[in-house]
């Protein structure tokens, strides 16, 4: 039987606007993942803490606020610090095309904008984890 | 370095992907759970159950705080139905643990029910070794809390804490018998709301008319986690219980029970594992079935058949 | 209107058409549905509206039930407000940009906050990282507010602001102002957002649990009853439950659920429903599917007047009125082929206009990439303008009325907003179903159903599922500079250097009391914020008494 795909899906900085973000939860849900939502306004810290407690897969996060050149870069420089670099980190939100070119630099394995469809999102996901599968030795 | 030495080095992110291992019963966590028992030093476990909307997480939330205030390391463990078709799940219980300081070094680790029904994942009872090996002393484990009989919590866990709300007067209707046997505290939670005092009440008269007697008087408590009421009362109880099993021998006990069923699951899941190689592997089954239909068998000889089969391989 | 024979005839004819209708090919769409999910009949006629009671029902505009409009001229006395938000970076930019607008003639300022001060937290806080004065002007002090409204004289303008946790304290802000240019509190005009209840709902830039959010505004009311009369003290939101998946009938519902929750917390506080509820103002979407809106408008109107005159006894006229703003969907917007949110945008604020509006904000097409440019802002002022002075709508009043679809589509929706605001009471009222997530797992289930059936393609939207082009779009970025967040914490650090420390200590002490006994919290607030006390400081004076709000459970 092949893992369980998990998935941490969380809202950093003040922005309340969690359509999307419900949305894709679902979506995941219904595609067999295990969802773990840690819900709106979380830090950098607690989100990645969370992210290495949970054994996650993924984390993804949506910013709507436009603080998302400050919120991204400072997840990845967490999780690098955890031992977590192999968590792929994706997103959502209104990010201008500039933007998207310097956070996939830095490191963000996947940005989306709205008009995606979870369908892609699921599908993107579901190859990426399978691409990432570690042969670290157990004992 | 092999995830198991880092894990002994301390590392939280090898823990976290131990306990992946063991949940997704990856090829060789049977010989990683043994070693880690080795390991193991009695962890303290915590259950809560208790009907939906019950304000559990919120508890689990400040319990674990108080519980980390005092020095202890503490980690905590909450399940959630996954779902029956699909296979996913939603896990939002860290949505009600804000509260606990992310340094304060309490481990949170969610986890779906992947098809068990008794209020826990098959796995979690193993989860527990690990954390147990990497030194927590406490562990809260939170159940599914759908509302049904969640009696898995018995096997996980040395004190069980009933949570209600004033609200849940008919779930308890239904439940009573059984909640009265698990429960080791009652907590009342929400208990600004009407109909707290009746149902403190009835919990009270309830466990007074109880035949069987243990030396504990499990104690009901009121509680209010949204204002951070009567909490640390609650913990106090808690502990006053784990006292209580330890000073009465009850708790070498209810460990020795807990073995004993331990060891019936290792060995019912190695036989099951042997089954289905053995017996249900090359459409055996399904053959079967085909005669059964067709009226030349039925479903008990063809049994006990298949498994006289399995006796004289092995 | 129809007698019962020619109905009987018409019936008969009808099923006629509809067999022949039925030979004929229709397109593949496997269902004919409104944007939520409703479906529609192919044909609409005197059978489809009950208009016996056409009084009672639909009426003259400025008069009960008030179907046709609250005003009884409407655009031709006065023309919906052009009522364009904005809001950005520091205080001293903000003055400037209302200086400005003043020039050209505006006579209202509608002031945009940044996220921090929404949610109550001061520009050093470390929850504030990234977003001072990103998404509005970031305000910690009164000396803030007096920066920005510097030269301004508040007794000839009328201000809205759109803040909600912490609205007291910004209202506060703008009276202690405005008395120290020696504007009294009662020649202040002006307008809170000030709804917290859409706040858990679907906006969810919440700080305290459901019952003190409610002892605040209330507290808020009575004072502005008492020295505040030109205030408009809530502006009742469906924009944001629409914005978070709502169909129509859930926004109309909802929102108007939360408006009676108002009216009902005032009363139970000893307020006169005469006196405080002609200070209650609604906000609505304006979604895509045209005739729904336009029905969700009029049946809005019709609920309210007959809830406020039967259920609340509210004697005046001008208690009964449902007057609003209206906003076209952001939601609706798409990040592809950006210029067609143009035509998206007016199609909507048409349907606003039709309906009734009393203001209107029109969104820029580029709102979905980031912060509009100003040709976008342009743009979306010209809609209205060209609605308002070209296309001929506001001749007549309400003239969508006696369309068979539309009044049927009125009829509707209002039966589907009573359902429920049953299942509401039901479940144990407002605050019960948002603390058991009621609403806001209805708003996720029709979120995904809606991007399901756009994924299915029951739903096309263009430009995302059909019509789909490759293409590089090139919209010009604005960047709010970083430095306004230095700047801002710096003068935040002067004010607490140069105010009197144990003054101000103490007048938050007070607060404190204040919320634990029965006092006007408003009243206490107001003294805070005249010895400049932070926002942060006042919000936290409170915290522990009134204690912090979680989101429930999602599923």
């Amino acid at each position: 039987m092949a893992d369980k795909i998990r998935v941490l899906l969380a809202k950093p900085g003040l922005d309340g606007h969690d359509r999307g973000i419900k949305v894709i939860a679902a979506a995941f849900r219904d595609a067999g993942f295990e969802v773990i939502y840690t819900g709106l306004r979380q830090t950098p810290e607690q989100i990645v803490t969370a992210a290495i407690q949970e054994d996650v897969d993924a984390v993804g996060v949506s910013i709507l606020s436009g603080a998302h050149m400050i919120l991204f870069p400072a997840i990845l420089e967490l999780l690098k610090k955890e031992g977590g670099e192999d968590i792929l980190l994706f997103g959502g939100g209104i990010i201008s095309k500039e933007d998207m070119v310097d956070l996939k630099k830095a490191g963000v394995a996947k940005l989306y904008t709205p008009g995606a469809t979870t369908t892609e999102i699921v599908d993107w996901l579901k190859s990426a984890v399978k691409d990432k599968k570690s042969d670290e030795k157990i004992l | 370095m092999s995830l198991y030495d880092k894990f002994l080095d301390g590392s939280v992110i090898a823990l976290s992907r131990i306990i992946s291992h063991i949940e997704n019963l990856r090829p060789g966590y049977q010989e990683l759970l043994s070693r880690l028992y080795r390991r193991t030093n009695g962890i303290y476990r915590i259950g809560l159950t208790g009907p939906p909307g019950a304000g559990k997480s919120s508890l689990v939330n400040l319990l674990a705080g108080q519980l980390a205030d005092d020095g202890r390391r503490v980690a905590v463990i909450c399940v959630d139905p996954s779902s029956p078709f699909t296979g996913g799940a939603f896990l939002g219980d860290r949505i009600r643990m804000q509260d606990i300081p992310v340094d304060k070094g309490v481990f949170i680790r969610s986890m779906g029910s992947r098809g068990s029904t008794g209020g826990l994942a098959a796995a979690t009872s193993n989860v527990t070794v690990a954390l147990d090996a990497f030194g927590f002393d406490t562990l809260i484990i939170e159940t599914v809390g759908v509302g049904q009989m969640e009696l898995d919590i018995i096997d996980a866990c040395d004190t069980v804490v009933v949570t209600l709300v004033p609200e849940s007067g008919d779930a308890i209707q239904a439940l009573k018998a059984g909640l009265m046997e698990i429960a080791d505290v009652f907590a009342v939670n929400k208990s600004d709301r009407a109909g707290a005092e009746q149902m403190l009440y009835d919990l009270k008269s309830a466990l007074e008319m109880r035949t069987e007697k243990s030396k504990w008087e499990v104690p009901v408590i009121a509680t209010q986690a949204l204002h951070k009421k009567n909490t640390e009362e609650l913990l106090r109880l808690i502990l006053e219980h784990k006292s209580f099993l330890e000073t009465s021998g009850q708790l070498s006990h209810i460990r020795g029970l807990q073995l004993q069923k331990k060891v019936e699951t290792v060995i019912t899941r190695l036989v099951f594992r042997d089954i289905s190689s053995n017996i249900l592997s090359d459409g055996v089954l399904e053959k079967a079935v085909d005669k059964i239909m067709k009226g030349e068998e039925d479903p008990y000889s063809a049994g006990m058949r298949l498994y006289k089969r399995f006796k004289l391989g092995s | 209107m129809f007698d019962k024979a020619f109905l009987e005839k018409l019936a008969e004819y009808k099923k006629k058409w509809e067999d022949e209708a039925k030979e004929i090919p229709q397109n593949s769409r496997s269902r004919f549905m409104t944007i939520s999910s409703d479906d529609v009949e192919i044909l609409y006629g005197p059978e489809s509206v009950d208009m016996s009671n056409y009084m009672d029902k639909i009426g003259f505009p400025g008069e009960f039930p008030y179907t046709r409009g609250v005003h009884k001229t409407m655009y031709r006395s006065k023309m919906w407000t052009m009522r364009q938000f904005s809001g950005m970076g520091s205080p001293k930019q903000t003055n400037e940009r209302y200086h400005y607008l003043l020039k050209q003639g505006t006579n209202g300022l509608s002031v945009a906050f940044d996220l921090p001060t929404l949610m109550g937290y001061d520009s050093d806080s470390d929850r504030s990282l990234g977003e001072v004065g990103k998404c509005g002007v970031a305000v910690d002090t009164l000396a803030d507010m007096e920066t920005i409204f510097d030269g301004i004289d508040t007794s000839k303008i009328s201000t809205s602001m759109t803040i909600n946790a912490p609205a007291s304290i910004l209202l506060a802000m703008y009276i202690a102002l405005s008395e120290k240019k020696g504007v009294p509190s009662n020649k202040l005009t002006g307008t809170l957002q000030n709804d917290i209840l859409k706040e858990y709902i679907a906006q969810k830039e919440w700080i305290y649990p459901p019952e003190p959010s409610i002892r605040l505004i209330t507290d808020m009311m009575q004072f502005c009853s008492d020295h505040v009369p030109g205030w408009n003290t809530i502006s009742i939101s469906g924009y944001h439950i629409r914005e978070a998946g709502a169909t129509a009938a859930q926004e109309l519902a909802f929102t108007l659920a939360d408006g009676f929750q108002y009216v009902e917390s005032a009363i139970a506080a000893g307020q006169d429903v005469d006196v405080f509820a002609k200070r209650l103002s609604f906000f609505f979407n304006a979604h895509q599917d045209f005739f729904e809106e336009i029905a969700k408008y009029r049946a809005a109107r019709r609920i309210w007047a007959k809830r406020m005159r039967y259920k609340y006894n509210a004697k005046k006229e001008r208690s009964w009125l449902l007057r609003f703003h209206t906003q076209t969907a952001g939601c609706s917007l798409t990040a592809q082929q950006p210029e067609n949110n143009l035509m998206r945008t007016a199609f909507q604020a048409l349907s606003g206009v039709l309906g009734g509006t009393q203001s209107l904000h029109t969104n820029s097409m580029d709102e979905t990439l980031a912060l509009p440019s100003e040709k976008a802002v342009l743009l979306a002022l010209r809609t209205q303008q060209i609605i308002m002075q070209e296309t001929g709508v506001t001749n007549t009043i309400d003239p969508l009325a006696g369309s068979y679809f539309v009044e049927h589509m009125t009829d509707k929706i209002e039966a589907a907003a009573e359902a429920y605001f049953d299942e509401i009471e039901r479940r144990g009222g407002v605050l019960q179903c948002i603390e058991e997530g009621y609403f806001q797992r209805e708003l996720a289930k029709s979120a995904y159903r809606y991007q399901k059936e756009i994924e299915n393609g029951e739903r096309i939207i263009v430009g995302v599922n059909e019509y789909v082009m490759e293409e590089d779009i090139d919209i010009p970025v604005l960047r709010i500079d970083e430095t306004v967040a230095d700047n801002q914490v710096a003068s935040l650090n002067k004010i607490k250097e140069t105010r009197d420390n144990d003054k101000t200590k103490r007048t938050l002490e007070e607060l404190t009391e204040c919320a634990k006994g029965n006092g006007n919290t408003m009243k206490a607030i107001l003294d805070c914020v005249r010895v400049y006390a932070t926002e942060g400081e006042i919000v936290d004076a409170m915290r522990p008494v009134f204690g912090e709000y979680t989101e429930p459970p999602m599923f």
